[in-house]
């Protein structure tokens, strides 16, 4: 069973689809006491950073959150889910978020006229280090990105996978334990991302 | 590197895919589901399903179908046709679909896509915009026109000036179908494809007119689009989409290539 959090931070829909479609029970939920009973974790979203926190601490689900991830139950951030765990963002003239992953969130800039902002459509991710979700996906494989602001993860040993976007390498997947990332979407990363999400079904965390 | 995108076009009719030029003489194609998770696992992009009769006959859009199409493809798609309100958006998005196109009703109740954008997220939203060439410089300086209701109806304004408004109301991605080229596959509107692009910050989705992997390649080295709309040229089975982008990677074009 892999329970989605419900945190009134976009349309869960196809996150849920993608799950059942490779053979997965799904639960969705916004109660904390579902939160800290769960197996695995998907913690999704789009939006704005500011009003996805708000929605968290009035839901009263932060807690809930942060005592599965220290618990060591498999937790997987995506787009704004990964973007909340880290310490800070950029977005909404700078939001304190979570703290649990080291490092902020940033704004893409450039100067080319013709590279737009958000990033939106497919782009390559680097293994930079061997995590069991990239099981039986091949290095340099694209994946679906929609976002204004980027990680950037401060410790080195977290970053598990890389992009590059505006002229900037960001931490496009972040783990650290249970925990693990991504800034794009595999629920829209076809048959490649579907493979991701069935190896975080299967991955015990360690 | 970010990928440029090919993006089939399933015009739907009845819950079937249909094909016309300039929106007239349509034949039926297929099964839009099929036709979808075929062009899919063929290593497409993105998708986009017009309900084109939807509009003209004041129905509402076929939600079963885009439930489907959610359950059955696991990459992005973009419903438009029939969308008449916020309501609509929701119901569109909440079945699945990645984004909704809005065009002729932007144009009569503009303020739709700045309550859209808010609700559900810039990056949801996309205007599809159908300009004409004009020969009046001083009512178009930008030389298109934009027209509504499947090129019927003229509506005075200026394209530029209307995908710079849209931007600033807070769409996320702009379609441009040439009037001009649509259906032609006689290569798309260059000059206008590069015109947007250059003049908004939001990524701009080239449409009508392509019919060879060349024509892909001039609209993305030099009308700078981020993606690309095609129909005849697949449907047909002129050309799959793996030939497509064998033919793009070949030309130095960045595409994804793992699917």
């Amino acid at each position: 069973m892999i329970t989605i959090i419900d945190y009134k931070a976009g349309n869960l829909t196809s996150v849920k689809l993608a799950f059942e479609s490779i053979g997965l029970k799904v639960k969705i939920t916004d109660r904390a006491d579902e939160i800290l009973y769960a197996e695995k974790i998907v913690f999704p979203g789009v939006g704005a950073a500011k009003s996805a926190m708000e929605n968290l601490k009035s839901l009263n689900i932060l807690d809930a959150i942060k005592k599965v991830i220290a618990d060591g139950v498999p937790f997987f951030g995506i787009c704004i889910g990964m973007q909340l765990l880290f310490e800070s963002s950029e977005e909404n003239g700078g939001t304190e978020c979570t703290g649990i992953l080291p490092g902020g969130v940033k704004k893409f800039k450039t100067s080319d006229k013709f590279c737009k902002i958000p990033q939106m459509g497919w782009n390559t991710v680097k293994i930079i280090k061997s995590h069991p979700i990239f099981d039986g996906i091949q290095d340099n494989s694209e994946f679906y990105f929609v976002h204004s602001f980027y990680p950037s993860c401060s410790e080195k040993k977290y970053i598990i996978g890389q992009t590059e976007y505006a002229d900037t390498v960001f931490s496009s997947v972040a783990g650290k334990g249970n925990l693990i990332a991504t800034q794009f979407h595999p629920e829209r990363s076809g048959r490649i991302g579907l493979k991701l999400l069935e190896n975080f079904s299967r991955w015990n965390g360690k | 590197m970010l990928t440029k995108r090919i993006i089939p076009c399933l015009d739907v009719r009845d819950r079937k895919v249909t094909k016309g030029v300039r929106f007239q003489n349509n034949i039926d194609l297929g099964d839009p589901i099929e036709m979808a998770v075929s062009y899919s696992d063929g290593g497409c992009d993105e998708l986009v399903f017009y309900d084109i009769t939807a509009s003209a006959e004041g129905r509402g859009i076929d939600i079963d179908m885009v439930r489907d199409v959610a359950k059955a493809v696991h990459i992005p798609f973009a419903v438009g046709g029939g969308i008449k309100n916020i309501e609509d958006m929701r119901q569109v998005l909440l079945a699945g679909a990645e984004k909704v196109s809005v065009n002729s009703l932007a144009v009569s109740n503009p303020n739709i896509i700045a309550e859209g954008a808010r609700l559900f997220g810039s990056q949801c939203i996309v205007l599809g915009m159908d300009p004409v060439k004009a020969d009046d410089k001083q009512k178009f300086p930008s030389g298109y026109e934009i027209t509504t209701q499947g090129f019927r109806t003229r509506t005075g304004m200026d394209a530029l000036e209307w995908a710079r408004r849209a931007e600033g109301l807070g769409v996320g991605e702009i379609v441009v179908n040439s009037v001009d080229t649509d259906g032609t596959q006689r290569g798309f509107e260059i000059n206008l494809t590069r015109m947007i692009a250059e003049n908004v910050g939001i990524p701009v989705v080239a449409s009508g007119g392509g019919g060879t992997c060349g024509h892909l390649i001039d609209v993305f080295n030099d009308g700078k689009a981020d993606a690309a709309i095609i129909a005849s040229m697949i449907h047909t089975g002129r050309f799959t989409i793996k030939q497509i982008k064998d033919e793009l990677v070949a030309a130095g074009i960045a595409i994804r290539k793992k699917w």
